[in-house]
């Protein structure tokens, strides 16, 4: 259906050196994150009593040294990969989707349904997102899925924001009328017509909005009111490893460079996307 | 006999774009009619209210006074959602050809869009077999069905653009300048496309133009619009001959004076020089 916008994305992607180094990290990172603590000797709440908090290469088996309760932290450092990549992925989804459908049927529809939608999304924006996490983990625990709750609640306000701004445009074009013309139904030109133009801008936004999700996760966590002890998240590690920073160093270290890993590859590769997509946007 | 499409006093307005809340009147009191198969050209400069009017008869924009019929009853209070069944027998072809195709959908995709929601019995395979069969109908060639807008040049969009009008096999249709984008050595392909197909399927239509020379080739009825007014409504061969109107005389001057080339077609459409120059047929 689009695969006109596909290809070119895919031809202009596969001349960024960068874009691709970003994209093979990604998803070899992703990769051992999925399929990585399985194939490890060590399991992620296993305690080595004759290795505690053992620097990297030291004792057989443990790569990257472990933490003082002697959990190897390679292991927990993919599990956490793993968590925190789950919320991001989770939380750009649920924005995504209610996001992208707010927006579209908001902008198509205009006049005063457009302005009672958006009026809601300037609603929800003036609420402390921090203050509304509290009351959230108060109510339902501190579970990934209120973790995700409340940043899902959030992030796709923007997305509506920059959805029902192309979708404002979009509408006056004249394809769109020409598929009034031939006939087609709201529903149709929404999910045809509006959504399929304004996918650029939304890919790049979403794309960028990944590690938005895994930086604010961790600054639930700093704040203490994060992923719980024993799913830890990367930012769970980092917190644990800066409490260590002075003896064990590693600890804070592994868990750290992979999440600026993350971060920086996603970033990248979100402005890679965005610089795919921004010739064709005339 | 009732016509077949019937225009009374149609009014257009617009809010003023200073919200002072005053309304611009893009049409003011437009009357005419149109028989089954006749061809009735529409004639004005830029912003005179010509595509307002086309846009009105075809449910696109709100009439705020008077009234239109289509084979006698009114359609212009018909709401959006129930104007659907009408849009199989009046149809539009744009101006732009490059604007009006969803540029991530194939040509084939959207020629066959009127057909999938205004014909949804169809199969898949009968819907491609009649995308094939207007495609060819108008002069474009299968393996373009299978491209996107961006690669097609003007004149294959605009043909394109005439397929998917004609695809629901309407009984009306509104030609929006539709050659007024194009290059003008396409303009002439694309003009007698238009004619060819009328006269094969007896098709009325509404040719909107701001170029009197296109409109006198095509039509044999002319109306002239100036300020949102039709100023002047008769067979060609009076327009161009004794024209009543004053601006319609500047309308034809100023053909004579910047288009040469138009000028000499239109002389030769003229009924006192046409016995001497043949059938005043556009070379492509």
């Amino acid at each position: 259906m689009t695969g006109s916008l596909w290809s070119e994305v895919r031809a202009a992607l596969a001349r960024d050196r960068l874009a691709i180094t970003c994209g093979a990290i990604l998803a070899v990172l992703a990769l051992a994150a999925i399929a990585g603590p399985s194939l490890l000797d060590y399991r992620e709440d296993e305690i080595d009593w004759s290795h505690m908090a053992a620097p990297p290469f030291e004792a057989a088996g443990h790569w990257l040294g472990t933490d003082r309760l002697g959990r190897d932290l390679l292991v927990r450092t993919l599990y956490g990969l793993r968590v925190s990549l789950a919320i991001a992925l989770a939380a750009t989804f649920v924005s995504l989707v209610i996001g992208v459908a707010w927006g579209a049927f908001a902008g198509y529809w205009r006049g005063r349904t457009d302005a009672l939608m958006m009026r809601f999304v300037d609603v929800l924006y003036a609420l402390p997102q921090v203050f509304f996490v509290i009351i959230l983990t108060v109510v339902f625990g501190r579970g990934p899925l209120t973790i995700l709750a409340a940043i899902g609640a959030f992030g796709w306000l923007t997305m509506a924001r920059i959805v029902r701004g192309q979708a404002l445009a979009l509408r006056e074009r004249d394809f769109i009328e020409a598929a009034v013309v031939g006939g087609a139904g709201t529903a149709r030109i929404i999910a045809r017509h509006i959504v399929p133009n304004l996918l650029g801008p939304v890919i790049v936004y979403a794309t960028l909005s990944l590690p938005q999700a895994i930086l604010l996760e961790s600054f639930l966590n700093f704040l203490g009111i994060g992923v719980q002890e024993l799913l830890a998240s990367l930012s769970n590690l980092i917190a644990d490893g800066a409490a260590e920073m002075e003896t064990a160093p590693w600890m804070l270290a592994v868990p750290a460079t992979c999440l600026m890993l993350v971060v920086f590859c996603i970033n990248f590769l979100g402005d890679s996307l965005r610089d795919a997509l921004d010739p064709r946007e005339r | 006999m009732s016509a077949m499409l019937e225009v009374r006093n149609a009014t257009v307005t617009f809010p003023r774009p200073a919200a002072d809340g005053g309304r611009l009147t893009a049409v003011g009191g437009a009357t005419f009619a149109l028989q089954a198969g006749e061809i009735l050209g529409l004639v004005g400069e830029s912003g005179c209210g010509k595509s307002s009017l086309g846009r009105a008869i075809l449910g696109l924009v709100p009439l705020a006074a008077g009234e239109i019929r289509w084979r006698g009853r009114r359609i212009d209070t018909v709401p959006r959602e129930a104007f659907r069944p009408l849009r199989r027998e009046l149809q539009l072809v744009f101006q732009d050809p490059a604007a009006s195709f969803d540029p991530r959908m194939t040509i084939a995709e959207s020629v066959a869009e009127p057909l999938r929601a205004l014909v949804p019995q169809l199969s898949a395979p009968d819907r491609a077999a009649r995308v094939e069969a207007i495609l060819g109908e108008v002069g474009l060639a299968v393996e373009l069905a299978a491209r996107y807008p961006h690669q097609l040049s003007g004149g294959q969009l605009q043909r394109a653009g005439i397929a998917r009008a004609l695809i629901v096999d309407p009984a009306f249709l509104v030609c929006d300048e539709p050659v007024s984008a194009l290059d003008v050595s396409v303009q002439g392909q694309i003009v007698n496309l238009l004619a060819r197909i009328r006269r094969e399927r007896g098709l009325a239509c509404l040719f909107i133009s701001h170029n009197l020379a296109v409109v006198a080739h095509l039509a044999e009825r002319i109306l002239v619009m100036h300020r949102g007014r039709i100023i002047e409504d008769g067979l060609r061969d009076e327009i161009l001959q004794a024209p009543r109107h004053p601006y319609t005389r500047t309308l034809l001057d100023s053909v004579l004076a910047v288009e040469p080339v138009a000028a000499r077609r239109l002389i030769a459409a003229r009924p006192s020089s046409r016995d001497a120059v043949a059938a005043p047929e556009l070379t492509p």
